[in-house]
């Protein structure tokens, strides 16, 4: 059950926005597709939907072979980045679309339609036009016409990616308890580490066509496989070949032999967090995630010497993310990093 | 202040008198000329079995090529903007042929590729059917001057509405069929509209080409154009206004007919 991705290859011209993808998303899980623009998760999406085909590769939806099928054959409900409201439709037509296409009768269509706009809460705007709606209700009408055809999986590409940042807070939140009370199978993509940590269990993270890291917000934080997603998941200095989280340096006020000499540029507060930009005597621009009792234990000033000791650095040596045209030899560890299923 | 304001007034007067002169002056001239001499002289034209022959004739030129152009343009339309390949630019260039050519050239066109030496005539003559000199050719010309106009209106507006809506449709069980009546069509349809409207516009007043096919029969082969002029050689004034201000009368009303139906939708 879920849905699996299995050598997914996809060329666009020049480009190839798919390299070999592999994913495996269990039932009823909430997966985000997490990576930069660029990195192929849209296409792995819309590939899962039908609506990019595969140059290789397959994708079987709930343990049927799907790669084949167009997409009104694969049960997925979708929701776009820009709504795709129907424009000459009302609310209500736009939710009961599905519904008429597959030959409800008039009052259950209704009764479903209503259902639906109430658990979107925009009961009330049925008769409405989608160009009198917000952005915020124009997604959560899509998200009520995706859903009402009670998909076995639901799609969603950036589906907050146009609305403002505090429409954007309550969706997610919204959406997270969305999929508590339904436990669809979803997919969501996203360029935004903190929304994928926000309301993912789980992350596919992406780069260059290529998966570089699957599991939980947790995982990839604190165990990252590679450069590349140390430092898309969550913040990372980086000091010779090493990386180090900002939490993880240490200020202290007397040198010793695990210490590094820098001055302190900059002094940020951000409430109870402060944010100590400094630099190394080569150069190295470092900063530090320190909270206000450590900053006045210190007593740090702009211009002031420290000492920085990191906690805890990792290194990468060998693997480095991929990357175009230079084919990295991947290891046992990676591939099964890559299988969300069988580690969550 | 006032300066700025005046010269708007002078931008408007002149804009204004450049239209009436150019477009408004000969079209009231018209319709004072054909009342000059009361209802009767431009009534008994168009009353008169040519005259009436000619009406029917240009009607029949409109109900078969505006289908068919409407059919064929938002085919082709659609073939443009949705499936992208190469040979795209050369049917986009095919297309506004009739734009470019004259059409007493296309009616000579079509006079030798369906005349007694042409490549298509002999074989049709055999055939028993006719082209030139009746009803088929006179269509074949009105839809070869008319047909890129809803090609080029509803070309840009599929454009701009995108394939979001359309893929949306396929994800909530739509086949392209049923995507293309409930979701394609409803948004183009006031670009394939005003497409149809300047294509009736077009074959409504469509001259040189259906000239030359046509051979202008009085009372077979003439169209009410081709009627204007054979009563403007006779010296038949009243006639030859009368018809046209009929025929402009047929060119408006379609115009407004879909202006009231856009207004009663919004």
């Amino acid at each position: 059950m879920g849905i699996t991705v299995e050598g997914a290859n996809k060329r666009f011209g020049d480009f190839q926005a798919l390299k070999d993808v592999s994913i495996s998303v269990p039932d009823g899980s909430l997966t985000a597709l997490l990576g930069p623009s660029g990195s192929g998760k849209s296409t792995l999406l819309r590939a899962i939907a039908g609506l990019e085909d595969l140059d290789s590769g397959r994708v079987v939806i709930n343990d049927e072979d799907a790669t084949a099928k167009p997409p009104q054959n694969r049960g997925v409900g979708f929701v776009f980045q820009h709504y795709a409201a129907f424009k000459h439709m009302t609310v209500f037509e736009n939710v009961g679309f599905g519904l008429k296409i597959r030959k409800w009768k008039k009052p259950e269509i209704s009764d479903r339609v209503h259902e639906l706009l109430q658990l979107v809460q925009l009961d009330g705007l049925a008769g409405r036009f989608p160009s009198q709606l917000s952005g915020g209700q124009r997604q959560r009408m899509a998200l009520a016409r995706a859903l009402a055809v009670q998909p076995q999986v639901l799609l969603l590409d950036e589906p907050f990616g146009a609305l403002d940042a505090k429409v954007r807070k309550d969706l997610r939140t919204w959406l997270r308890h969305l999929h508590e009370e339904m436990h669809v199978t979803t997919i969501f993509v996203t360029h935004d580490q903190e929304e994928a940590m926000d309301v993912a269990e789980q992350l596919v993270v992406m780069n260059n066509g290529r998966v570089e890291q699957s599991g939980t917000a947790n995982d990839l934080y604190e165990d990252p496989a590679n450069e590349f997603v140390m430092s898309f998941v969550g913040e990372v200095n980086r000091l010779g070949d090493s990386y180090v989280r900002p939490h993880d340096i240490e200020v202290v006020s007397d040198p010793d032999a695990s210490t590094e000499e820098g001055m302190v540029q900059r002094i940020v507060a951000l409430g109870f967090e402060i944010r100590v930009e400094l630099v190394l005597a080569d150069g190295t621009e470092v900063w530090a995630q320190l909270t206000r009792n450590e900053l006045q234990r210190l007593e740090l000033r702009e211009g002031q010497i420290a000492y920085l000791r990191p906690v805890q650095a990792k290194s990468f040596n060998g693997s480095s993310p991929s990357d175009p045209g230079a084919s990295t030899p991947r290891g046992p560890r990676d591939e099964g990093d890559a299988e969300v299923s069988a580690a969550v | 202040m006032s300066s700025s304001r005046s010269s708007r007034w002078g931008l408007r007067i002149l804009g204004i008198g450049y239209l009436t002169a150019l477009l408004l002056a000969p079209l009231v001239m018209i319709f004072f000329k054909t009342f000059e001499d009361g209802l009767g002289p431009p009534l008994d034209a168009i009353t008169s079995p040519d005259g009436l022959h000619a009406l029917k004739l240009t009607l029949l030129m409109v109900v078969v090529a505006v289908p068919l152009n409407t059919i064929f343009g938002v085919g082709c339309a659609l073939l443009l903007v949705r499936h992208r390949w190469k040979g795209n630019a050369i049917i986009d260039g095919i297309i506004n042929l009739p734009f470019a050519i004259s059409p007493i050239v296309i009616g000579l066109a079509l006079f030798l590729l369906y005349g007694t030496n042409g490549w298509f005539g002999p074989v049709l003559a055999e055939a028993g059917i006719k082209i030139l000199f009746s009803i088929p050719g006179m269509l074949l010309a009105s839809i070869f001057v008319s047909l890129p106009f809803v090609v080029r209106e509803v070309v840009p507006v599929l454009q701009e509405i995108g394939t979001d809506q359309e893929q949306a449709a396929s994800t909530l069980g739509a086949n392209s069929w049923q995507t293309f009546w409930r979701i394609t069509l409803p948004a183009i349809r006031w670009g394939v509209a005003y497409g149809m409207v300047l294509t009736t516009a077009r074959v409504l007043g469509e001259f040189g080409a259906v000239t030359i096919v046509s051979g202008s029969i009085s009372g077979e082969t003439q169209t009410l154009p081709l009627f204007v002029a054979k009563q403007f050689e006779q010296f038949n004034y009243a006639g030859a206004y009368g018809a046209s201000l009929l025929l402009a009368v047929l060119a408006l009303s379609a115009l407004l007919a879909m202006n009231l139906l856009k207004r009663k939708e919004a």
